[in-house]
């Protein structure tokens, strides 16, 4: 944003100038780059996932479930709709600004405090894939399956375990992600060449899992 | 040659990565939370119809904006790793085209072959009906 060569770095000409590098394109650390290819490939997996549950959504007879209702709880004696989404969504929210930190105490190579935000955001991550258990559970007890469900269009059911399944998937490798670089931090791996690039590495794919929720979260449940 | 001068100060800020003031990664926590606050209460107040989509999609749309421009660093770096990041997806936009188009086609067989199912209306949920394996669900 400031600083006269960020500028320079951002024209368009700076595009030209990098591509015909005869050595590299980027500028960046090589692990950054493959951390990008990976979350663009991971892209087009959840795409896939969401215009599919679209296309299913759009060309099924049978009327759709209210998902406001169907994930909603009892608390306090009132029906609060889809609340526990709400929470996994703050959660994930609380974890992703702990992980941001993180990444910017990386820059000052200040070990505490990132091995401690790192097992903050793993923490959050893994009450958020905790959560995810709970409706599972509460979901497959009602009598939601992949093939059929109480409330309309049998598709809800094999959309809802195969998207929220795999964001599940994805979080869960995410905290075991964030306890090793947040040992191997602490226990001074990252000292022997000085190079924390890896924290911001982590957190590029912590975000990532976030940024998917976001969809996820507007066309699945708000929708 | 002049842009080798220019690319030493980027490498070299690259090493501990990114840095930037703390503020910025507050604002944008803060904004998240608001932003999901209020994607929430489209739900909780029941907006409906095209309102409904118009807030779910412009929420939805600038807190992935902001999750990517600073919490990804995409606002910071070079444009030649922001067009080769943010180029390929947008072929995605031809899928969804593909299969909007797709979808109303299957939808009008289905009707013409199948008919529509005698209850067409949305069913409304009663977490209390549990059925068969739903015994021990108390709620």
């Amino acid at each position: 944003m400031s600083g006269d060569s960020l500028t320079l770095s951002q024209h368009p000409d700076s595009l030209v100038d990098d591509w015909s590098d005869d050595k590299e394109a980027f500028h960046v650390p090589w692990g950054k780059v493959m951390m990008w290819i990976f979350l663009v490939s991971d892209t087009f997996i959840f795409s896939s996932f969401l215009i599919g549950y679209m296309n299913v959504r759009r060309t099924t007879t049978e009327p759709w479930p209210y998902p406001s209702e169907v994930f909603a709880l009892e608390l306090f004696g009132n029906n609060v709709p889809l609340i526990l989404i709400a929470i996994m969504t703050f959660i994930l929210i609380t974890s992703s600004g702990t992980m941001a930190l993180a990444v910017r105490y990386a820059h000052f190579k200040d070990k505490k405090k990132i091995f401690i935000l790192m097992c903050a955001t793993a923490a959050f991550g893994a009450s958020f894939v905790g959560m995810q258990a709970f409706e599972w559970t509460k979901l497959i007890s009602e009598g939601v399956r992949p093939w059929e469900n109480p409330w309309g269009a049998p598709q809800f059911g094999s959309v809802f375990f195969m998207i929220t399944g795999f964001h599940g998937l994805h979080v869960s490798c995410g905290v075991i992600y964030l306890l090793v670089v947040a040992t191997k931090v602490l226990k001074g791996h990252y000292d022997v060449k000085g190079d924390y690039s890896i924290v911001e590495i982590t957190g590029l794919y912590w975000h990532f899992v976030d940024l998917v929720w976001v969809f996820i979260f507007a066309f699945f449940y708000l929708w | 040659m002049e842009n080798v001068e220019t690319q030493q100060p980027v490498q070299a800020q690259e090493e501990g990565g990114q840095q930037h003031p703390i503020g910025v990664y507050l604002k944008v926590w803060i904004l998240l939370f608001v932003l999901s606050f209020f994607s929430y209460m489209v739900d909780y107040f029941d907006f409906q119809g095209m309102l409904r989509w118009t807030l779910i999609i412009t929420f939805m749309f600038l807190k992935a904006g902001f999750i990517v421009a600073v919490f990804m660093h995409m606002m910071w770096e070079r444009m030649a790793l922001i067009t080769a990041i943010l180029g390929p997806p947008l072929l995605l936009l031809f899928l969804i085209g593909f299969m909007i188009s797709e979808g109303f086609y299957v939808f009008g067989t289905r009707v013409d072959y199948m008919g529509r199912p005698e209850v067409a209306e949305r069913n409304h949920v009663v977490h209390e009906e549990s059925n068969e394996g739903g015994a021990e669900e108390t709620h």
